[in-house]
């Protein structure tokens, strides 16, 4: 793993977005649908609190759907076109082709999640939000975003079809969200000794990702999500190696 | 310089290479020959370090391909079979992430790429996106992706599959230019490609090495027959 390797991989992914409509078709449809998500479900100025909130609350969601649709590409389209046999025999290690594949798509969702700027602005014209929660929830974006890119990256490189990949993706992030709704974890509560499905909440992007919108960065939240995006990176090297 | 060793793959129940074993030198270029399905390409990806072999070994330059991978993808120019590349790439853009991950920098990095499209004419399309381009050109990018780095040992999978009469002699041209200084291995359907540029053939069947002699010596085995009637006689067993 040698950062001059991770550097052209990364360079070639990352600008292979713009070099495709899917950048752009992605970008629009991610900020009107977490925009129209925040004004109509959760009544973004009916609520009259100068707070992002009721914006960043339905991240996850969004997420579900729209990281899937973004990662699914990355493995199965090397694999169904031929080229993962071009990039393999170049020198290059796996672990930096995965690397450099990842990091530039999550650059890429970094990107459209910074771009709802305009929110933040309005939210400080019309009032004086606390920055330092806005602040934290867009880092407690960023890195859930990073877990659910790495579950995706995972299933893209169990398959060449990049409808499978996007299925496996929604149904594997669906688990690990529902896992921390209350209407699941409540149901969970009631079949399941209470410790046992405490434990299994810990697993969901939900109960990791509300501390963000509150304005708590908690360490153990910052490393839940980077070890789940370490973890599902590692397994995707090992999915590429076998 | 290429030696394989009783080299095995098997996929499933199905062993797809069985015990191949094979030397390329410096200055041969060697005719991979076989019906479809035989093992050439499952071979030449094991050599390149893309599959992994069940059994038996590969080397390039006495680098074992299963120990250190990376020092044999140095060594190797590959051009896999149908040339894939990345379709919303223009030539340029395409070769330059070649070269950088070749780890060229700077002047050294746009001589690379410059003396790739020279060798290989794609001077004309160079700033056109490989989805645009015919067959023809688009092999010959792959062809220059695998000379980019000048290395001492190429890998050719069906170089000169899709190329017009012209363009296949062009290609020959080009191989048996730079087969002095390098140990060539190419796989090919074409069996008066062989006697055109190659001074040895292997021909494999179901796995196996059939025959690994000097076009002359394939020839001398039915003097009165065509190639292709003696390629025929050795590999009908392969139905």
């Amino acid at each position: 793993m040698k950062r001059s390797q991770i550097a052209p991989v990364f360079k070639r992914e990352f600008l292979g977005y713009f070099r495709s409509p899917v950048a752009y078709v992605f970008l629009v449809v991610f900020l009107v649908a977490s925009v129209s998500l925040g004004f109509f479900v959760g009544q973004f100025f009916k609520a009259n609190l100068a707070s992002l909130e009721r914006y960043f609350v339905f991240y996850p969601w969004l997420f579900l759907f729209l990281i899937p649709a973004a990662g699914m590409r990355l493995w199965s389209e090397e694999k169904r076109s031929g080229t993962i046999e071009l990039l393999f025999t170049l020198p290059i290690t796996t672990v930096s082709a995965v690397l450099g594949k990842f990091l530039a798509a999550w650059l890429f969702l970094t990107l459209a999640i910074l771009l709802s700027f305009p929110m933040a602005i309005t939210v400080g014209y019309l009032g004086s939000p606390d920055w330092g929660v806005v602040a934290a929830s867009y880092l407690g974006s960023i890195l859930m975003a990073g877990a659910y890119l790495g579950v995706c990256s995972l299933m893209s490189a169990l398959t060449k079809s990049q409808v499978i990949s996007f299925v496996l993706s929604v149904l594997a992030c669906f688990v690990l969200l529902c896992l921390g709704w209350n209407v699941f974890s409540g149901l969970l509560t009631s079949v399941l000794p209470v410790p046992v499905a405490d434990a299994l909440a810990n697993f969901s992007f939900i109960t990791h990702f509300d501390p963000f919108t509150k304005g708590i960065v908690d360490l153990k939240d910052v490393v839940f999500f980077l070890s789940l995006t370490g973890f599902t990176l590692f397994l995707n090297v090992a999915a590429l190696e076998k | 310089m290429i030696e394989v060793k009783g080299l095995v793959k098997n996929f499933g129940s199905k062993r797809a290479v069985d015990g191949v074993s094979l030397t390329v030198r410096k200055g041969d270029i060697l005719g991979f020959l076989g019906p479809n399905g035989a093992g050439k390409s499952t071979t030449m990806k094991m050599i390149t370090g893309f599959l992994r072999p069940d059994a038996g070994s590969a080397c390039v330059d006495g680098i074992d391909v299963a120990v250190d991978p990376v020092g044999v993808k140095c060594r190797v120019g590959y051009l896999p079979e149908n040339a894939p590349a990345y379709p919303e790439m223009t030539v340029e853009e395409f070769l330059g992430f070649i070269a950088e991950v070749r780890g060229y920098r700077g002047a050294e990095h746009r001589a690379r790429v410059d003396r790739a499209v020279g060798l290989t004419h794609l001077g004309p399309v160079r700033k056109q996106t490989l989805e645009t381009l015919s067959k023809g050109y688009k092999q010959r990018v792959g062809f220059a992706q695998a000379l980019l780095h000048d290395p001492p040992t190429l890998v050719l999978d069906e170089p000169t599959d899709g190329l017009d009469p012209n363009q296949k002699n062009e290609v020959r041209t080009l191989i048996k230019s730079m087969a002095s200084e390098k140990a060539v291995i190419l796989s090919t359907h074409i069996l008066e490609e062989v006697e055109a540029i190659c001074n040895r053939v292997i021909i494999i069947s179901r796995g196996r090495v059939v025959v690994d002699e000097t076009p002359a010596e394939l020839q001398a085995r039915q003097p009165s027959a065509r190639l292709d009637e003696i390629f025929r006689s050795l590999t009908q067993t392969d139905q």
